[in-house]
């Protein structure tokens, strides 16, 4: 580790194109949410004008969705190995009412991710699979006579179904930024406070003095 | 004579004002009706398989109608041209050569396959556009290709693989059982050219009553299971069939026995899942929100930042 990337007030936590993949994702998870909501509550179909009408959004809403597929792509080829579980992840998950009142002394040290973010990386990168492959098979323009009905109308219930479970991760996902100040910079400038790291993640401090980093 | 009841009228030749119309709709997809203040006739095809020659005029005054051209196709063995229903062609003679076990005849049966303008129809179940596809009182179901966004959700929702989608303007297509022509007097352009009377159009009432005079005349030359094709899983048809082997509908190019919106459509639809998802969302917001006041913020210290700058100066020395 040399000084000029890791000063105590701005720890180098994710690269640049971590954090472009990051953004990208997060604009086509909104863009997917507000046009996946237009088509599926009836109520919320005028959300469709903020596309261009119901014809655009159903011409947009797949290629968003590939967007997405491909950002989430290089969040999970950069993300994998900080992800995989360990033991302290199971004692995060067994003490879980030290870890939702935020007293993290009770708490082993961890590192780069916590266990909630592993579960929010693995929960989405397995639903955004179930969504994309019911997706394609919906894709009606391109794939629409490649499956029989049966199949599409299954893909079509999971696709719905899937969505609103992505949703609810993403709603949780978000509410760590406000529920941890100090966490958004960490997508916006890429860097994090020593404070910060050594409150949420000491393994991952230790490292990076370490050299690990 | 019996067997030519039901001709159509002339076609009117000025001023021809639909009889029906926006105020007459009882179902709108993706958004709901007022209750129309009249109840219009139930009118009916009906589709007399025994009675069909295979012609194929119905389809010749469907394109025809319907101002839809289809390309020249390609002989692939079958009597059954085009193959298949497309965005441009609405109605398709599906012929099946069958031995018939019994008598050790060849039968050849014929049935024009299209909409059945179901009571209860899957399509407009389906349909996430408002207006997109409706359903007057008198039991026809057409599209509106203004509203239509090309998602295909109708193809999923049919029980009969009607709808088709245009690879052109990306919107859904079927039989509209002529609801311009009827809406002025008219029947459906296929009944009108049908050589035979095969296909005949009135009230849903009158057709019943046709299809029991035809199902008497079956049975007494031997075909014992003739009957009448309204299958009550989708609260019966606006497109009817005397089939001279009600028994066996399948035999006929694969008619449904009984066809019913697929129990995945109706979940899929449900408003109780649209209910339970946003009140689930609405949960997790209440509880994140719940979680911010009562634990929140999950802030370091000032102690924090000395801890990290000993750990980290500690090393740099």
């Amino acid at each position: 580790m040399s000084a000029e990337r890791h000063t105590v007030s701005t720890l180098k936590r994710h690269p640049l194109d971590v954090r472009i993949a990051h953004w990208v994702a997060a604009v086509s998870f909104i863009l997917l949410g507000l046009s996946g909501f237009a088509l599926f509550f009836p109520g919320f179909f005028f959300i469709t004008a903020l596309f261009g009408g119901g014809e655009t959004t159903r011409f947009l809403h797949p290629w968003i969705g590939l967007a997405l597929v491909l950002s989430y792509l290089v969040l999970f080829v950069r993300f994998f190995s900080a992800c995989l579980w360990k033991k302290e992840d199971t004692t995060w998950v067994l003490r879980a009412p030290d870890v939702l009142a935020g007293r993290e002394e009770n708490l082993p040290e961890f590192g780069k991710f916590i266990a909630g973010q592993k579960m929010y990386f693995w929960g989405m990168a397995l639903l955004f699979v179930v969504l994309l492959v019911s997706g394609v098979i919906i894709w009606q323009a391109y794939f629409g006579s490649l499956t029989p009905i049966a199949v599409q109308r299954l893909a079509a219930l999971t696709h719905s179904i899937f969505a609103v479970l992505a949703i609810l991760g993403f709603i949780i996902h978000v509410h760590m930024v406000t529920w941890e100040p100090g966490t958004l910079r960490a997508m916006i400038s890429g860097t994090v406070t020593g404070g910060w790291a050594w409150k949420h993640h000491r393994k991952w401090l230790r490292e990076i003095v370490a050299g690990k980093n | 004579m019996a067997n030519f009841e039901f001709v159509l009228p002339p076609p009117p030749t000025r001023n021809a004002t639909p009889s029906y119309g926006e105020q007459d709709l009882v179902r709108r997809s993706a958004s709901s009706v007022p209750p129309p203040a009249r109840k219009l006739t139930e009118v009916s095809k009906l589709i007399d398989v025994s009675k069909c020659i295979g012609c194929k005029a119905c389809q010749a005054a469907c394109l025809e109608w319907n101002d839809e051209r289809i390309p020249v196709g390609e002989n692939d063995g079958s009597y059954t041209i085009p193959p298949d229903l497309t965005p441009n062609m609405f109605t398709v003679m599906r012929f099946t050569e069958w031995v018939n076990p019994e008598t050790q005849d060849l039968e050849w049966l014929i049935r024009k396959d299209g909409c059945m303008h179901c009571e209860d129809p899957g399509c407009l179940t389906a349909c996430p556009s408002p207006g997109a596809i409706v359903q007057y009182s008198n039991g026809i179901v057409d599209f509106d290709h203004d509203k239509c966004i090309g998602c295909g959700y109708c193809v999923d929702g049919c029980p009969f693989n009607i709808p088709r989608i245009s690879q052109v303007d990306h919107k859904a297509y079927k039989c509209t059982l002529c609801s311009d022509r009827v809406a002025v007097g008219q029947g459906p352009a296929c009944a009108k050219a049908c050589p035979t009377h095969a296909i005949v159009f009135g009230t849903k009432e009158e057709m019943k009553q046709h299809a029991e005079g035809r199902i008497t005349d079956l049975k007494s030359r031997g075909f014992a299971n003739a009957g009448l094709y309204d299958p009550p899983g989708v609260k019966g048809t606006h497109v009817m069939y005397v089939l001279p082997h009600a028994d066996q509908p399948a035999l006929y190019a694969g008619l449904p026995r009984d066809p019913k919106i697929s129990p995945l459509v109706y979940v899929w639809k449900s408003a109780a899942k649209r209910y339970a998802s946003l009140a689930a969302m609405a949960a997790v917001v209440v509880a994140m929100v719940v979680h911010q006041v009562a634990a929140g913020p999950n802030r370091n210290t000032d102690e924090d930042e000395e801890k990290a700058r000993q750990l980290i100066e500690g090393r740099d020395k």
